[in-house]
């Protein structure tokens, strides 16, 4: 089995997107996407803990049995998600502050375990580490576009708040596009979050119908 | 599976290789992290302790610097049972004291306040460290996204005097939100209430050590 580099950056990204494709991850995605920067802050994290934990897996592939491979798995994303933890605390302080709450989410995000399965326990390192990282890109956009729509919607911003997570130079992605007492309060809370994933999981099937694709009713076992 | 079964010990063995491989580098990026965690911790205590006292009067770490007393709000919500007060001193003398106190009453739960007090019951600032109130309505009670908690900053428990220590829909002097007013009012209370905890207990807050 030969992938191509280009077929799996295409899949993470857009053809078989962990969250507008293969609906996985739903937990941070529906916590986290209040706001364009919050989405962009989970989804970055998520991708640095996917592709560390797909190129250990895929180093470690020939090595782990069948039968314990499913612990092993678990035991390598908890343990990168506990790495991504104590070092953003140590050194990225700021940023910890804002997306500190969500770090340990990851370990029951379900989209790094089904790539670690699907992918990178049959791949080899290089294939596995790609995979990981735009699959983890993937959902960086899934959860970005998201945050964006809610907030635009539900209070008027686009990417509140985004010099505390990128620093001081990201002021001037900090956009008011409605007045200031704009507010629709639904998409900010809980069922927000469900709304704007289903319609956009539809605008993604209406643009791969209107380009001609036949639509990819992926799970996560279709490599 | 065509491969042969192997025996229990091997998957063990093999289990066993990878949680004492990553317990090890577990502990060692532990041992890295611990002081610079530390550091930032300590950091954030002296940068919102900063923000209700300011730093000109006082000459110490008002972090270390701190006494026991039973919390008025002990039991509630998992509050500890005894609240740390900090002492900022100037050549040993207690020019201000900052302690933590847990407005009740909020939208979405208690809301805990940091309150800034001056040894003749002023305050010198009050901030909200934590809430769980409603995005984009409750929130301004933040400093990060609305003045309106400053306002409090120089006021005491005579100024203004006890009925008007509310929000005007309840007859007092402070501004409720639009859309929002069950979340100022609990701040409003839970202020009126922590300057009446200092009140209550000033001189054991301020006694020389």
């Amino acid at each position: 089995m030969s992938a191509s580099y280009g077929r799996i950056v295409k899949d993470g990204l857009w053809e078989n997107n962990g969250v507008l494709c293969m609906l996985l991850g739903m937990c941070p995605t529906m916590a986290m996407t209040g706001t364009g920067t919050n989405g962009l802050g989970m989804g970055i994290a998520t991708a640095v803990v996917m592709a560390a934990s797909n190129l250990m897996v895929a180093m470690f592939r020939n090595y782990v049995t069948h039968e314990v491979r499913i612990p092993v798995y678990i035991l390598i994303v908890a343990a990168n998600v506990t790495f991504v933890d104590l070092a953003m605390n140590a050194w990225m302080h700021e940023l910890y502050k804002v997306l500190g709450l969500f770090i340990p989410l990851i370990v029951s995000n379900c989209l790094p375990l089904a790539r670690l399965e699907a992918f990178a326990a049959k791949e080899p390192v290089l294939p596995s580490l790609v995979d990981g990282t735009f699959m983890g890109l993937g959902f960086t956009f899934a959860l970005t576009v998201i945050g964006l729509v809610r907030e635009a919607i539900g209070q008027g911003t686009l990417f509140a708040d985004a010099a505390l997570l990128l620093g001081p130079w990201a002021k001037v992605m900090e956009m008011r596009i409605m007045p200031a007492d704009w507010g629709i309060l639904v998409l900010i809370l809980p069922p927000g979050g469900f709304l704007i994933a289903g319609l956009l999981v539809v605008a993604k099937r209406m643009i791969d119908l209107a380009s001609g694709k036949e639509i990819k009713m992926a799970g996560a076992h279709s490599v | 599976m065509s491969q042969a079964i192997r025996p229990t010990w091997v998957h063990a063995t093999i289990l066993g290789a990878f949680c004492a491989g990553f317990g090890v580098a577990l502990a060692l990026t532990d041992d890295i992290t611990k002081a610079p965690i530390k550091e930032r911790a300590l950091e954030d205590k002296m940068n919102s302790l900063g923000q209700v006292i300011p730093r000109s009067i006082h000459d110490n770490n008002p972090v270390t610097d701190t006494v026991k007393l039973p919390n008025p709000k002990a039991g509630g919500h998992g509050a500890p049972a005894e609240t740390d007060i900090y002492r900022a001193t100037k050549d040993g003398q207690v020019v201000a004291v900052a302690y933590e106190y847990m407005a009740s009453g909020g939208y979405g739960g208690p809301i805990r306040l940091m309150l800034g007090v001056a040894p003749d019951g002023k305050l010198l600032g009050v901030r909200v460290i934590s809430h769980k109130e409603t995005p984009g309505l409750g929130d301004k009670i933040e400093a990060a996204k609305n003045e309106w908690i400053t306002r409090f900053t120089g006021l005491s428990l005579g100024n203004p005097p006890a009925e008007k220590w509310k929000v005007k829909k309840d007859g007092g002097q402070f501004d409720q939100f639009s859309g929002a007013t069950i979340t100022p009012r609990a701040v409003v209370s839970g202020i009126r209430q922590g300057l009446e905890f200092f009140a209550a207990n000033s001189s054991r807050m301020m006694e020389k050590k």
